[in-house]
């Protein structure tokens, strides 16, 4: 049973993991929101007006009321629509290590992801992979540590870090397919292998989850366009 | 039960001094370890092991680190005084997006101001006087950032204007002439005890750096 709340509505774009992160916690919620898409290459006035400081998406707004920055969003939503499951851990020093992960894949461990994309020979594309390899296996213990034997980092249910670490498995999955790397391996993040199809199969993720190829059409795209130029979006 | 808190930490860091303020308006005891970030130790290696990086928050010996993440955690613990972030869930988000913009702006460039020359560093200077002029138009008419009483972004930014005599006088500038605004609120965020004895003196942190700077045979 969904909660209609007076008026909530997101501004992003659906290849984006950011954005993501905000419709999967207002899924878990069970809360109705209007997804309003911007136009790739142009920013809506409206975005530019609640968002003036990044002029970025994702950006919540809740009663005419802008809430800007992914995880900024997903906490507000935790707090908002309290009754709903909970999204953050219960107890302080869980909620600082899940923050402290989703702050780490967001600031670390995903702009490597993004630089085997970037990257023009072998040589630093081996050496991307490294790096994204390396930050899997710290996050395969920190899986291990805070799942306890269930198949969220959240436990029985996807919380905080499920959100801001899954977001990135449709990026994942494309760099993988167009760079015939495999990242997340039976041999080497067998936890994670389990997690991320639990995760993505979630009936809060699997509407908002872009199917892979569709998100390497994009990718595609993107490539060409931004040739040599600035980061691509977030 | 007696808590156990120890924070690994660097005097001139102003993400140090963040932690060192909210132990402080909690009126937490806590045991100071200055790290030599040259040669760290041992204790801050196991306890950060990701980042290698201080402060470092040691509560009942399991470790925090990220300083807006232990800031956090000390609120959450010691719930019951000096709240550091409003109830409002609103306010509270704008809290935490301030306090991020702090984070992803004043480190970055005030270093390129102070560390930076010619057009680079004219570069640096202009995007350092914008951030202050959008932080000056956020806090608007308030006493503090977070409204009558200093709170999370207060905290996340007064440690930098510990390192503004720096900024200025490498920059050759002065923020207080084209922002006396947000001159007057670091001032008004000096005049509490838990800051002003958290933080550093500015004289010293630019000492610091000019002696930094010799040993570097930067000039």
């Amino acid at each position: 049973m969904a909660i209609t709340d007076s008026d909530v509505k997101v501004l992003g774009m659906w290849p984006s993991p950011f954005v993501m992160r905000a419709r999967i916690s207002l899924n878990l919620k069970s809360v109705d929101y209007e997804f309003l898409q911007e136009t790739f290459g142009s920013k809506s006035q409206l975005l530019l007006q609640s968002n003036p400081v990044h002029k970025k998406v994702p950006v919540l707004i809740h009663r005419d009321k802008p809430i800007c920055e992914s995880l900024v969003i997903v906490e507000y939503i935790d707090e908002v629509w309290a009754s709903g499951p909970s999204i953050l851990p219960s107890k302080p020093y869980d909620r600082a290590t899940a923050r402290f992960w989703a702050a780490y894949v967001s600031e670390k461990w995903y702009p490597s992801l993004k630089g085997i994309g970037a990257a023009q020979e072998e040589e630093a594309k081996k050496a991307a992979v490294e790096q994204v390899d390396e930050g899997l296996a710290l996050l395969e213990e920190a899986y291990e540590k805070s799942s306890k034997g269930k198949d969220f980092f959240g436990g029985d249910e996807i919380g905080y870090l499920d959100i801001a670490f899954g977001c990135f498995l449709g990026w994942l999955r494309v760099i993988e397919k167009l760079n015939g790397v495999k990242l997340l391996d039976q041999t080497k993040t067998p936890g994670l292998v389990n997690w991320a199809d639990k995760f993505c199969a979630h009936t809060a993720v699997k509407d908002v989850m872009p199917e892979t190829d569709k998100l390497a059409e994009i990718a595609k795209i993107l490539a060409a366009k931004l040739r040599g130029a600035a980061a691509p979006p977030k | 039960m007696a808590d156990q808190v120890v924070l690994l930490d660097f005097w001139p860091s102003p993400f140090g001094m963040r932690v060192r303020i909210a132990l402080a308006e909690k009126g937490v005891q806590y045991e100071y370890k200055e790290e030599d970030l040259r040669n760290k130790s041992p204790l801050l290696l196991q306890s950060n092991p990701v980042h290698k990086k201080i402060p470092v928050l040691i509560h009942n010996g399991k470790a925090v680190s990220e300083s807006l993440i232990a800031v956090q955690y000390i609120d959450e613990v010691w719930k019951d005084k000096a709240p550091l972030l409003p109830s409002d869930p609103h306010l509270r988000a704008q809290a935490r997006f301030w306090a991020d913009y702090v984070d992803t702006k004043m480190y970055e460039i005030g270093r390129k101001v102070w560390t930076t020359k010619g057009e680079e560093q004219d570069v640096a200077k202009k995007e350092f006087l914008e951030c202050i002029s959008v932080l000056e138009g956020e806090l608007g008419d308030k006493p503090y950032f977070g409204g009558k009483t200093f709170g999370f972004v207060d905290m996340a930014l007064i440690p930098f204007y510990t390192w503004f005599s720096v900024y200025e006088k490498f920059g050759n500038f002065s923020v207080e002439a084209e922002h006396p605004k947000f001159i007057a609120w670091a001032k008004r965020c000096l005049e509490k005890e838990s800051v002003s004895k958290s933080i550093p003196d500015r004289q010293k942190v630019y000492d610091f750096v000019l002696e930094m700077r010799k040993k570097l045979g930067v000039e």
